[in-house]
C-alpha cells in the first residue's frame, strides 16, 4: 500500500480531471513530481556537500542561515535570483542564452527512464538504457555552446576540456552498461531492475555482487565521475588554472542553472548506476522488502551522493595526460574485459565455474592493466628545470 | 494519429529549418549547431514512426559524436570566426537546383515503388530491439563483422597517422 502510494495517488487525482484532457493531466501529474523532487534534492545536496567538505577540511561550512545552515539554499537562491544577469559585449547572445537552457533541459530528460520505484517510472522505453545516453550526448553540446558563445579563452578551453573528456570517458560507461545488458538481456531499465530482483539465502540478485558487476559498478562510478565533470575530473572547471571553466561568463540565474544542470545530470547517472548494478528499487535484505521502494531507490541516491562527496573531498585533480592515460590505457581495455567477463557469465549456466572464470578474468586483467600503468609513469626524485 | 501527424509537421518543420540554417548561416560554428539540429530533428522523426533504436542511434551517433567532431574541426582548423560567405553565389543556384531535383526524382521513385505504398495489408509492427539484434546476429552477421573489420582498420590507420606526425614534429 505504501509501497505503491505515489502511484495511487496519480490515478486518485487523475479520476478528477475530465475524460478528455486525461491524457495531458496524467503526463503532467507524471512531470511534475520529476521537476519538483529532483530539484530539491539538489538544494539539500548543496547544503551535504558544503557540510561534509567543510567536515573533511576541517572547519564549520555554513551555519548561519537556519539551524545548522539549512537554509542556505534558500539565501543562495534569493542571491541569485536578485544578481546582474551580464552577458559579454562581443559574445554571441543568441547561442549564450540558449546554452544553459539546453543543458538544463538535457539534464531533466533522463529522468524519464530511470524507474524510480515499483510501477514508477515516466516511460517504460523498449531502448531506455540507449535514450539515456543519446540524451546524455547532447550535454556534450550545450557545454561546448556555453564556452564557445562566451567569447573567453578560458572558457573556451574549459569546453575543449570538458568536451574532450566526456568523450573519452563516455567509452568505458557505455562499455560497461554493455555487460549488465548482455546478462540481462534488455536494454529496458524496468526488466533489467526486474531480473534483479529475488535473492539467494540473504544475498539479492544484484549485478554489483558479481565479480563482473562489482568490476564493472566500479568503471561505471569512475565514468560517471568524469562525465559529469566532478573532482577529481573537474579539469574543465579548475579554479586554479581556468577559473570556472565553460561557465565563466555566466552570472546570476544562468549561473545557477549550470549549477543545477550539472548535479541533476550526476543524480540520474547515479540513478542509472543503481538501476544497472545495485538493483534499482530492490531491497538489499529480504527481510527488509517490506520498505516502500521509492525509498530504497533514493536511500541508495543518497549513499551515491555521498560517495561522490568524499571523492571530492578526498583526492587531488588530474593532470590532462593523467586524465587521458586512465582513460584509454586503463578504463577502457578494462570495460572490454568486463564485456568478455560477462559473456563468459553468462554462458557457463548455474555454478562455481562461472563465478571462477569471470573472477579470474577481472583479476589477471586487473594486474596486468594495473602494472602497466604503473611502469609508464615512472616515479622519481622530481627534478626542476626553472627554480631550485 | 492526428496528433501523430501534428508531430510529425513540428518535427519537420524543425529540421527544415536547421537544415536550412545550416547552408545560410555566416559563422561555420553557427552552421554547425544548426546541423545539430537538423540531426536532432531527424533522430526525433524516426522515434515519431516508432524506429526507437534507430532513432536514439542517430541522435548518439549524430548529435552526440558527429556534430562534436565537426566543430572539433572548425575550431582546430580556422578559428571559426571568418565571416565570408560560405560559398561563391554566382554558380550556385543552377547546379544546386539540379542536384535538388535529381536526388528528388531518385528518392520520389523509390517512395513510389517501394512495397509499402503499394501493399493493402496493415504494417507489421515497428520492430524492438531484441528484434533487430537478433536479425543483426544471425541474418547479417557477415556484414556486421565486415562494417567491424573495416571500423578497427580505420581506427588503427588513425592513430598511426597521430603518432607518425608526432614523431616528425619532435
Amino acid at each position: 500500500m505504501l509501497d505503491q502510494v505515489f502511484v495511487l495517488l496519480k490515478h486518485w487525482l487523475l479520476g478528477y480531471s475530465p475524460v478528455v484532457l486525461q491524457p495531458a493531466v496524467s503526463i503532467l501529474l507524471t512531470i511534475l513530481p520529476i521537476l519538483l523532487v529532483f530539484p530539491v534534492l539538489f538544494a539539500l545536496t548543496t547544503v551535504l556537500e558544503r557540510k561534509g567538505l567543510g567536515r573533511i577540511q576541517n572547519r564549520y561550512g555554513p551555519n548561519r542561515v537556519g539551524f545548522f545552515g539549512i537554509l542556505q539554499p534558500m539565501a543562495d537562491a534569493v542571491k541569485s535570483l536578485t544578481k546582474e544577469d551580464i552577458v559579454p559585449a562581443s559574445a554571441d547572445h543568441t547561442v549564450h542564452f540558449l546554452a544553459p537552457l539546453i543543458l538544463l533541459a538535457v539534464a531533466f530528460l533522463p529522468y524519464a527512464v530511470l524507474p524510480i520505484g515499483r510501477n514508477m517510472i515516466a516511460a517504460d522505453l523498449d531502448a531506455g538504457v540507449l535514450f539515456f545516453f543519446a540524451i546524455g550526448a547532447i550535454s556534450e553540446l550545450s557545454v561546448f555552446m556555453a564556452g564557445w558563445s562566451s567569447r573567453n579563452k578560458y572558457s573556451l578551453l574549459g569546453a575543449m576540456r570538458a568536451v574532450a573528456q566526456m568523450i573519452s570517458y563516455e567509452v568505458p560507461l557505455l562499455l560497461s552498461s554493455v555487460a549488465v545488458i548482455m546478462a540481462a538481456g534488455s536494454l529496458s531499465t524496468v526488466v533489467i531492475v526486474e531480473k534483479q530482483s529475488g535473492f539467494s539465502g540473504i544475498f539479492p540478485h544484484w549485478y554489483v555482487l558479481t565479480p563482473w558487476g562489482f568490476a564493472g559498478f566500479i568503471l561505471f562510478m569512475i565514468a560517471a565521475t568524469a562525465e559529469t565533470n566532478r573532482s577529481p575530473f573537474d579539469l574543465p572547471e579548475g579554479e586554479s588554472e581556468i577559473i570556472a571553466g565553460y561557465y565563466i561568463e555566466y552570472s546570476g540565474f544562468k549561473f545557477a542553472l549550470f549549477f543545477l544542470g550539472e548535479y541533476l545530470g550526476m543524480f540520474a547517472i547515479s540513478g542509472l548506476g543503481i538501476t544497472l548494478f545495485l538493483g534499482g528499487w530492490t531491497a538489499p535484505l529480504p527481510f527488509l522488502t517490506w520498505v516502500p521502494s521509492w525509498i530504497w531507490f533514493f536511500a541508495k541516491l543518497l549513499g551515491l551522493i555521498i560517495g561522490f562527496i568524499w571523492v571530492r573531498g578526498t583526492l587531488p585533480r588530474l593532470r590532462m595526460d593523467q586524465l587521458m592515460n586512465f582513460a584509454w590505457k586503463f578504463m577502457l581495455p578494462m570495460a572490454l574485459v568486463v564485456v568478455v567477463s560477462a559473456g563468459a557469465w553468462r554462458f557457463l549456466g548455474q555454478g562455481v565455474t562461472r563465478w571462477l572464470v569471470s573472477l579470474v578474468f577481472i583479476a589477471v586483467a586487473y594486474v596486468l592493466l594495473a602494472r602497466g600503468v604503473e611502469t609508464r609513469n615512472r616515479i622519481a626524485k622530481r627534478t626542476y628545470r626553472f627554480a631550485e | 494519429m492526428s496528433l501523430m501527424s501534428a508531430t510529425f509537421f513540428i518535427l519537420a518543420a524543425i529540421t527544415l529549418v536547421g537544415a536550412c540554417a545550416a547552408m545560410m548561416l555566416r559563422g561555420l560554428v553557427h552552421c554547425a549547431l544548426a546541423v545539430a539540429i537538423a540531426f536532432a530533428g531527424l533522430g526525433t522523426l524516426y522515434l515519431n514512426l516508432g524506429a526507437q533504436f534507430l532513432g536514439l542511434a542517430q541522435l548518439l551517433v549524430y548529435v552526440g559524436a558527429i556534430a562534436v567532431l565537426i566543430v572539433f574541426v572548425i575550431l582546430l582548423t580556422r578559428g571559426g570566426d571568418s565571416d565570408s560567405p560560405p560559398l561563391s553565389r554566382a554558380a550556385l543556384p543552377i547546379t544546386g537546383l539540379l542536384v535538388a531535383a535529381c536526388i528528388f526524382a531518385v528518392l520520389a521513385w523509390a517512395v513510389f515503388h517501394s512495397f509499402a505504398v503499394h501493399s493493402a495489408v496493415p504494417l507489421a509492427a515497428p520492430a524492438t530491439v531484441r528484434e533487430l539484434g537478433t536479425v543483426l546476429m544471425a541474418d547479417y552477421v557477415l556484414p556486421l563483422e565486415v562494417i567491424g573489420l573495416m571500423l578497427t582498420a580505420a581506427l588503427i590507420g588513425a592513430a598511426i597517422i597521430a603518432m607518425r606526425e608526432k614523431q616528425a614534429t619532435q
